[in-house]
């Protein structure tokens, strides 16, 4: 079925295709060739654009929600950051005595705190496994308490969107506090080692690039599938008219509720990449102008395409890093016109660009 | 003891036939109790203390003017509308008040709108499967597949609804007439025991009008069915039994020509049609 689905899917074969040879040759081209060659990448390149995938994967979680199920979740970073809290936790744990102050169990804030001993919550996630666990766990489990209690109490629209909203904002302000346990406003950072290798070195950063890539293709290939299936059709149909979906005798509530836990889960894997290859997590990320940025990757790019959130979060970063470089005052002002131009000329982004040229041109 | 032995509306419980439960049981013939239902918005009484019993398999119309409560009648059935006061059964066992959507359309209560409402992003294929009268639940849905006998069954369909040719089109270019008719197989796709159709006639030519017609005699019997219609030439050509609603109550029951003679009927009806 998925096969058949991507055959059909001439725009999702060429993305596919792009991010395969992206995830191979930027990493080899890094590792193989010297400093000074014409094909060798940058650590810095290798990095940004290992970003640039995370945040990729990240469009991908909020447009199977909001383009498929119809959910426009304004507070989808804060999935994002708990995914990257829990990262940031394990390579915290595997930073041991080489920290400031040299405790071979809590980390350096907690010793700057006058903590003793290590919070319940802080324990397993020395484990790789155990922690891995987490980044999809947490998320999901938030966003399945969070939607059960919505989408049974029938909350939808701008409402949801704002309570969403709310959500990333509250958390945003817990994680800002000390007493939370989770570094307060520096965050989590000082990261030495990531399975006992070296987080800095080349070698450790090309691979972190290669699986943002292999998680991006793979949930871009799973999101793909999910949508062709008969579920994906009734996700789609309840979008458009939820309480005929209600009649047919579907339960809309847990439709709602598995594909936003998915998203969440989708968005947590993305943060957990994230965090590694920036080196740092703090509660800005929970920030909600995030969460809206992210919405503007998704209209940019096409919404309900799933490759379109891709090249939306791809173009609107490539964007954010060249003119917060070289102008930065306008970079604001850039995004906000990008959006007001995206939403009046191509209200299906440029993925709804490019698909009608290839019609035109088998026509 | 000797009170329950004097008592004459007491059932002994060896006399119970034991039902299953989401069992439909109309071993009294009759599938819809409706009694005293009363809903109001804001003081205005939509329905008010109406009672109404259909047959099973019977083809039941409705008439009334407009506000008469047809529509609030089968939003109570339905579950979308939850009643102040009344009862509302599905067979002997099933309180439809105590159902909520989805689980009163699983046990065999399905409506077709008003307003058609099929899905304009799915394909007229698309639409009948998302309707088929299977389970309903999450991971079955996720894990789905058509069978042969689910292909056949909605290639029938597309065949009695005659959109055999348009298989593949969007249910959104579809003409008004056409939807209406998508409407009506995505309910013969669900297998309704009771269907519940919502002005089935709005809009559609000559032609269509007599196609409903008939397909609608068709199912009788196979089906119980309750239309609405304002369409008092497609009234007559389908009806045995017509209800008249008025201000939330029945107001008369009976053929077709009985209702119309009754001079109640024709004063808060058909009155203004014929003066």
């Amino acid at each position: 079925m998925l096969f058949s689905a991507l055959q059909q899917d001439r725009p999702l074969q060429l993305i596919l295709l792009l991010l395969a040879v992206v995830t191979i040759v930027i990493p080899v081209c890094n590792l193989v060739f010297a400093p000074g060659s014409a094909l060798y990448f940058s650590a810095y390149t290798v990095s940004l654009i290992g970003k640039y995938l995370t945040f990729a994967l990240l469009a991908l979680s909020l447009d199977l929600v909001w383009g498929y199920c119809g959910i426009l979740v304004l507070g989808q970073g804060a999935f994002f950051a708990l995914g990257g809290y829990a990262m940031g936790m394990y390579l915290m744990r595997q930073i041991g005595s080489r920290g400031v102050y040299g405790d071979p169990v809590l980390p350096d804030f907690m010793v700057f705190l006058n903590w003793k001993e290590l919070p319940w919550y802080w324990h397993g996630f020395d484990h790789f496994g155990f922690a891995m666990l987490m980044v999809m766990l947490v998320p999901g489990l938030l966003a399945f308490v969070f939607g059960w209690l919505a989408f049974r109490s029938r909350v939808t629209g701008v409402y949801l969107s704002i309570i969403t909203q709310a959500l990333t904002y509250a958390l945003m302000l817990a994680f800002f506090r000390n007493e939370m346990g989770f570094g307060g406003n520096n965050g989590l950072t000082d990261f030495k080692d990531i399975i006992g290798f070296n987080l800095q070195s080349d070698a450790v950063r090309a691979c972190l690039l290669l699986f943002s890539g292999l998680a991006l293709i793979t949930s871009l290939l799973a999101c793909r599938w999910l949508v062709s299936t008969k579920l994906g059709r009734v996700v789609t149909a309840l979008r458009d008219h939820e309480s005929r979906v209600r009649f047919l005798g579907y339960r809309v509530e847990l439709f709602k509720l598995w594909v936003f836990v998915l998203s969440a889960m989708l968005a947590g894997i993305a943060g957990a990449l994230y965090v590694p290859q920036v080196g740092i997590i703090n509660p800005s990320e929970f920030s909600p102008l995030h969460s809206l940025e992210l919405v503007v990757w998704v209209a940019v790019g096409g919404r309900g395409t799933l490759y379109g959130a891709i090249i939306g979060a791809i173009l609107v970063n490539f964007c954010k890093t060249l003119l917060t470089g070289l102008l930065p005052e306008i970079w604001l002002f850039s995004l906000g016109a990008m959006f007001i131009l995206v939403t009046v000329f191509l209200p299906d982004g440029l993925a709804g660009l490019s698909f009608n040229k290839l019609r035109l041109k088998q026509s | 003891m000797s009170e329950t032995l004097i008592d004459r509306y007491h059932t002994f419980d060896f006399v119970k036939r034991p039902v299953l439960a989401g069992e439909l049981d109309i071993s009294h013939r009759t599938i819809l109790y409706m009694e005293d239902v009363s809903v109001s918005f804001d003081g205005f009484k939509a329905l008010n203390n109406l009672s109404l019993y259909i047959d099973s398999g019977e083809l039941r119309c409705l008439i009334g003017p407009n506000g008469a409560g047809k529509t609030t009648l089968m939003d109570v059935i339905t579950g979308k509308t939850r009643p102040d006061s009344g009862l509302v059964y599905f067979g002997q066992t099933m309180n439809c008040l105590a159902m909520d959507e989805p689980s009163i359309a699983q046990a065999g209560i399905c409506r077709k709108f008003q307003k058609p409402s099929v899905f304009e992003q799915l394909n007229v294929s698309e639409n009948l499967e998302l309707a088929m009268h299977v389970d309903k639940r999450v991971w079955t849905t996720l894990l789905a597949s058509l069978n042969a006998a689910q292909q056949e069954r909605i290639d029938e369909v597309m065949e009695t609804i005659g959109l055999q040719d348009m298989r593949h089109q969007q249910a959104g270019v579809l003409s008004h007439g056409q939807k209406q008719w998508l409407e009506i197989g995505m309910l013969l796709m669900q297998e309704p025991k009771l269907m519940l159709v919502d002005e089935p006639v709005a809009g559609m030519t000559h032609q269509e009008v007599d196609r409903t017609a008939e397909l609608l005699l068709s199912l009788r019997g196979k089906h119980s069915i309750i239309v609405v219609e304002h369409d008092m030439e497609f009234v007559r050509s389908i009806a045995n039994q017509v209800t008249v609603l008025h201000e939330g109550a029945v107001l008369t029951e009976g053929s077709m020509d009985e209702v119309q003679n009754d001079p109640r009927v024709i004063q808060v009806y058909l009155g203004d049609a014929t003066c």
